[in-house]
């Protein structure tokens, strides 16, 4: 089985998907103080906390931050939270944060923070969930993984970029629709438990992805699918069934 | 130390086997790949050192079966902040086929990759000396796609986004070449002792 033909050392199989952009390593690894300037319900168990980060490095729609939070003895908790908001030079950011039940962290900002509290972080972070609003894009998200889909959606309203992009969001009910009243003709929604009056209650399904995968625009889709671990495998399946390219197919997953 | 008003979080637990900044995920065990989970069967599968070695070699799902079997067990840490204690897989140390390939001794680094071209770096000497495997079982049974079945590299004394899922092949490199993750801003070696999670850790 000794072999004479040296072999290329690039694999042979489907080239992973590369990174949109380069990640700046400075940024990422020095801890920020950001300050809590305002917060906003979205639904009856999330909410948009609004921070002031004078020193931001500036971000990508889809790119995540690493947060902390320190108790008086020096005890840290540290989550990753994608950033909801466009890129902007506000000097603000903010993140849209779901109210895990008994939740460490999450539990700590729909409980107790206020304006004006301080809390630490990093970033941006990750390169490959990037979306620099090149590409056509179509979104796929469920419950808060809407949330960086959300600053596609916006980045592509506030620039009035030309490409094409679409989202499929899916929610339990219209009340537990993050950002519904933001949502526009791009979107549309999947009501899983309950659905307004004339909208069937149901799973994401071929029936909504495989016609937008259909339209394929010039360039073809960048597709972003974000949420819990099953709703990543079952819209990425959905979206292969459909004939979207792997290579083509970015997944955030959030644990 | 900036301490956040008003936080207190968790009882604190001072666990020797969890390495700074990791929490014990008991018997969760989240999933983070970043592309879709390939429908790869033990037939499609196979597994190739090359690069610099004397011997090139591929094995497929029979051939790499058929070496002598090793066990891990203990625990697995991820970068995203979960641990896990006293985890077992079951496979064959990568020792044994680098073995058959013969590293150069011009080798100090590898390059892993996947079938789904997802890639990782590492230092030779953190895939040598018992400390690799290549591994198809989890407690016991075979290990699901979406953990990386059929097969997956395990290097579990670094973050677990090193033990590349779906483990197509390794490619021995003079130098250090960074993989996916590592392109996108992680640590080039992930050591979790040290938490080295980014780019500059
Ligand atoms: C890339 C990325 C982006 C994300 N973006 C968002 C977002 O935009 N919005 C959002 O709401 N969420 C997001 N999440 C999820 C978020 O990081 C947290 O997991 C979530 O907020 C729950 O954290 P918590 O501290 O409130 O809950 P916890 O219950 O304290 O922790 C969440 C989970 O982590 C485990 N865990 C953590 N610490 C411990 C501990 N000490 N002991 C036991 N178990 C522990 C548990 O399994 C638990 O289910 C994202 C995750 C990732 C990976």
């Amino acid at each position: 089985m000794t072999e004479t033909v040296p072999a290329p050392r690039v694999p042979a199989t489907r080239f992973a998907v590369p990174g949109r952009i380069a990640v700046s390593e400075r940024a990422a690894s020095v801890w920020q103080t950001a300050t809590l300037t305002g917060i906003r319900r979205e639904t009856p168990h999330a909410a948009t906390f609004r921070f002031a980060v004078p020193d931001w490095a500036g971000h990508l729609p889809g790119q995540h931050l690493m947060l902390r939070l320190t108790a008086p003895d020096g005890y840290v908790a540290q989550r990753h939270y994608s950033i909801a908001s466009a890129p902007d030079d506000s000097g603000h950011l903010e993140l849209t944060l779901d109210h895990v039940r008994d939740g460490e962290v999450s539990g700590w900002f729909h409980t107790t923070a206020r304006p004006g509290d301080t809390i630490e972080l990093r970033g941006p972070l990750s390169g490959f969930f990037a979306w620099p609003g090149d590409r056509p894009a179509l979104l796929l998200g469920a419950g808060s993984g809407v949330v960086p889909l959300m600053s596609m959606v916006r980045h592509h309203r506030t620039r009035g970029l030309g490409v094409p992009l679409r989202m499929l969001v899916s929610a339990r009910s219209p009340g537990e629709l993050i950002y519904a009243g933001e949502l526009g003709a791009e979107t549309t929604a999947v009501f899983t438990r309950s659905a307004p009056a004339g909208v069937p209650v149901g799973r994401l399904a071929a029936e909504h992805v495989a016609p937008l995968v259909a339209e394929r625009p010039p360039g073809g889709w960048e597709a972003y699918v974000c949420g819990s671990n099953g709703f990543a495998e079952h819209a990425s399946r959905l979206l292969v069934e459909a004939g979207q390219p792997v290579e083509r197919i970015r997944i955030e997953r959030f644990g | 130390m900036n301490v956040t008003r008003g936080f207190t979080g968790r009882p604190r637990v001072t666990d020797p086997g969890l390495p700074p900044g990791q929490y014990d995920a008991r018997d969760e065990w989240p999933v983070l790949s970043a592309e879709v989970t390939p429908g790869l069967t033990p037939a499609d599968w196979s597994f190739r050192i090359d690069g610099l070695v004397e011997r090139p070699h591929t094995w497929d799902w029979e051939r790499a079966r058929a070496l002598p079997a090793s066990e891990y067990e203990g625990d697995i840490h991820c970068v995203t902040g979960w641990s896990k204690f006293g985890v077992r897989f079951g496979g064959v140390a990568l020792d044994t086929f680098l073995d058959v390939a013969r590293p150069a001794a011009a080798a100090t680094h590898a390059v892993a990759y996947s079938h789904t071209g997802y890639s990782t770096n590492l230092p030779l000497a953190d895939l040598t000396g018992g400390r690799a495997w290549i591994a198809w079982e989890y407690g016991g049974e075979p290990l699901a796609p979406e953990h990386g079945g059929p097969a997956r590299l395990l290097v579990p004394h670094l973050y677990f986004w090193k033990s590349a899922k779906w483990i197509a092949g390794i490619t021995l490199l003079d130098h250090d070449e960074p993989g996916f993750w590592e392109g996108n801003g992680y640590h080039e070696r992930g050591n979790p002792w040290e938490e080295q999670r980014y780019s500059g850790d």
